[in-house]
């Protein structure tokens, strides 16, 4: 495969409200961050992702092109997914070797919707939507599943994760201000309010370089050097859920444990949702986990996976690691899971 | 361009304005079910798989990807959900051959689909306060004013887009998959029905589908059963609010086919392009797109149109399988297009097939004539 490297990465400040501005207006910035971070006025390929279903509107990603000005026209294609699977299909065309550098961005206000009910819209609409169940239902019932097998989701691991995630986040400028969780209070159980990740509106751009472009570019770019994703059984009932075997399975195909793991940044919306990451992504004990605040501090929807990926390459690009893992999911109860590792040196 | 990659399954269902007998997952899988078939293989032997589809709105799922999984055998593989607008089918099979292209897989299912009868498109496609202000209904209302302003550029008389109206429907008569079969379908009874938007009148217009499409593409080394080849894939967006840019031959269009173009050796599309799969959705798009993508210059389309070079048995056929106006399950629109061109270069068109077509133009556009897929797939290896 050729050499794919995060050689920029930009977030906006994310808010747990609606800021007044819509989506484009709160991506341009990040797109100029990251223009000005790589140098690069244009780009080979643009991919992004963002969701419908947030603005509860058609084509809400249409907008976001003239936030970007594509003029002259531009190579570009777009997911309805987080904008980590955006990266990949980025990833994917600079293999193809025509092309050296890919802008990819996502973008989500979580404050035009109640996520938490909208996420049911995405079940089997004809035997699992109309059973009403709701996102933090749902995620409550593999908390209960994780807890049951004994994996690191009890009380006193979920408030020690949550607190660390929040302490973290009032250190990281992007990430929202949330004092240390309190209450005993269950929203669904086990689950309390504070597991559940903050709705957050925000954006984010990264842009990739391959090759020789990416040395140029960036003095110690985030190589790529494995990516891969899996997706599982929409049906709780088919999965152990106290497990992710999607995310093993793309761990294991992104070579995560090929070396020691200085960073990982996981894809958490929920706390319970750590300790079954980080075994099935075998992380060592000495491995640092979402020390930006992770999404339990900032989780603007269809963005938070890409933030992942940027966060984990930021840590590389500015020295402070020298192999840092990153990942991404979608569908209920981390149905769909992407692994990413980025290293400081290419050891393919 | 990478890898090459080859088209070695197609699978449609029949269209029609509802599938009553199938939930979205049994449409998807058996469009998918037919692909496998076609190119003589299981889900097994699939390393992913790439689906499509209009806004979720239409069907009322929200990232329906999620629960589609099982029916599609992606369950232990990657899946990626392709939304690029009206153009949805056509990006979601460029991102499947990008990723034989790239060498990351050796063989992968594309599927796109859409159950318009889930809803109703034309107040789906209605964007309304706060995001824009209403001032038009459905995507004819926002193309009218561009078929207005092409008929006042090009000087093209009134009866053209009937003539496509009636030129597409009578290649679907010769698609056992297509939704509209209409016996005897004659410029007058185009002329009959009701204007929509001027000048678009109820025949000049795509159906609402339920439908879904599939293919099955592969690397060299996994070829098996007949295979299209790809030559050349591109795409192209540019900003829907640009002051000043051409929303009736859009830029995008024009360096979309030249890159296209380039990729497969064409110089002259009319000459070299055996046959064409052409997003029309409404009858005027083919002169319009007749210029857009070269094969006509500027002003010029309708004459090909009125002359019957578009036809079956015209020197250009444009749509023999009937096209967007005869089917139109939104997000599959794109990958029938896509696929029919592969047809017709592995000569497994059947009764619309177009003698001796060696290489075939897929295209798709999409949102206000900003986003644009095409793909040249040809009988010999590139």
């Amino acid at each position: 495969m050729r050499d794919v490297a995060v050689v920029a990465f930009a977030q906006t400040v994310h808010t747990g409200h609606d800021a007044g501005q819509n989506e484009a207006e709160m991506l341009r910035p990040v797109l100029d961050e990251v223009r000005r971070a790589s140098g690069l006025g244009s780009f080979g390929f643009t991919c992004s992702g963002s969701c419908d279903y947030l603005a509860g509107a058609p084509f809400s990603f249409v907008s976001a092109l003239d936030a970007l000005g594509a003029w002259p026209p531009i190579s570009e294609s777009h997911v309805e997914m987080d904008g980590a699977f955006a990266l990949y299909e980025a990833w994917v065309r600079l293999q193809h070797g025509d092309v050296d550098s890919a802008l990819v961005y996502g973008f989500g206000k979580s404050s035009m919707t109640d996520v938490r009910e909208v996420m049911t819209l995405q079940l089997d609409p004809y035997y699992l939507a109309p059973l009403g169940l709701d996102q933090v239902s749902f995620a409550a019932l593999q908390a209960s599943a994780a807890r049951s097998r004994g994996s690191g989701a009890d009380r006193a691991a979920l408030d020690e994760i949550v607190r660390r995630s929040r302490a973290d986040g009032r250190a990281n400028p992007y990430a929202l201000d949330l004092p240390d969780p309190s209450g005993e209070e269950d929203e669904v159980g086990p689950l309390r309010p504070y597991d559940v990740a903050p709705p957050t509106d925000g954006a984010a751009a990264v842009v990739l370089a391959a090759g020789d472009l990416a040395r140029e570019l960036a003095e110690r770019p985030a190589w790529i050097t494995g990516i891969a994703h899996r997706i599982e059984p929409h049906y709780l009932g088919m999965r152990d859920l106290s497990r992710s075997v999607s995310a093993a399975d793309a761990a294991r195909a992104a070579g995560v444990g090929k070396g020691p793991v200085d960073v990982a940044e996981l894809h958490t919306q929920f706390s319970h949702e750590e300790p079954i990451l980080r075994e099935a992504l075998g992380l060592p004990d000495g491995t640092v986990v979402n020390p930006s605040g992770g999404p339990l501090a900032a989780n603007p929807i269809m963005v938070t996976g890409l933030i992942r990926v940027g966060e984990a390459a930021r840590r590389i690009l500015d020295g402070s690691a020298n192999r840092a893992v990153a990942h991404a999911t979608s569908g209920p109860c981390l149905q769909h899971n992407l692994v990413a590792v980025l290293e400081a040196v290419e050891t393919r | 361009m990478g890898n090459r990659c080859a088209v070695i399954g197609v699978g449609q269902t029949r269209y029609q304005t509802k599938r009553r007998d199938v939930s979205i997952a049994g449409l998807v899988r058996e469009a998918a079910l037919r692909a496998l078939e076609d190119a003589g293989l299981t889900f097994a032997d699939i390393d992913a798989v790439v689906i499509g589809k209009a806004p979720d709105l239409f069907e009322g799922v929200m990232m329906p990807e999620a629960y589609l999984a099982d029916a599609l055998g992606a369950a232990g593989k990657p899946m990626m959900r392709v939304h690029t607008a009206g153009s949805v089918g056509g990006s979601t099979a460029l991102v499947g051959a990008s990723l034989v292209q790239g060498g990351v897989h050796g063989r992968v299912l594309v599927v796109a689909f859409e159950k318009q009868s889930e809803s109703n498109a034309t107040w789906a496609l209605s964007t309304h306060l706060p995001f824009s202000a209403s001032l038009v209904v459905g995507a004819g209302g926002y193309f009218a004013p561009h078929i207005r302003e092409y008929m006042r550029r090009s000087g093209a008389p009134d009866h053209i887009g009937t003539l496509v109206a009636v030129k597409d429907r009578q290649n679907a008569l010769r698609n056992p998959y297509a939704h509209l079969r209409i016996p005897g379908i004659s410029r007058e009874m185009v002329e009959a029905t009701p204007m929509l938007w001027e000048p678009i009148r109820y025949l000049e217009t795509c159906p609402s589908s339920d439908g879904a499409c599939a293919i099955v593409l592969a690397a060299e080394d996994k070829v098996t059963g007949t295979p299209a080849w790809v030559h050349g894939t591109a795409m192209r967006s540019e900003p829907i609010f640009r002051a000043g840019r051409d929303t009736v031959s859009p830029q995008a269009g024009k360096d979309c086919a030249a890159d296209v173009y380039r990729q497969a050796g064409i110089a002259d599309p009319r000459r070299d392009i055996d046959v064409a799969e052409v997003y029309v959705p409404f009858s005027w798009y083919e002169p319009m797109w007749l210029e857009n993508l070269g094969f006509a210059a500027e002003g010029e389309g309708w004459k090909l149109t009125e002359a019957g070079c578009t036809a079956l048995d015209g020197d250009i056929p444009w749509n023999a399988s009937g096209g967007v106006l005869s089917s139109n399950p939104i997000g599959a629109s794109g990958l029938i297009r896509f696929a029919e061109a592969a047809l017709q270069v592995r000569g497994m068109a059947g009764e619309h097939q177009v003698d001796g077509a060696r290489l075939a133009l897929g295209h798709a556009y999409g949102g206000g004539a900003q986003f644009f897929a095409m793909w040249i797939v040809g009988s010999r290896k590139p």
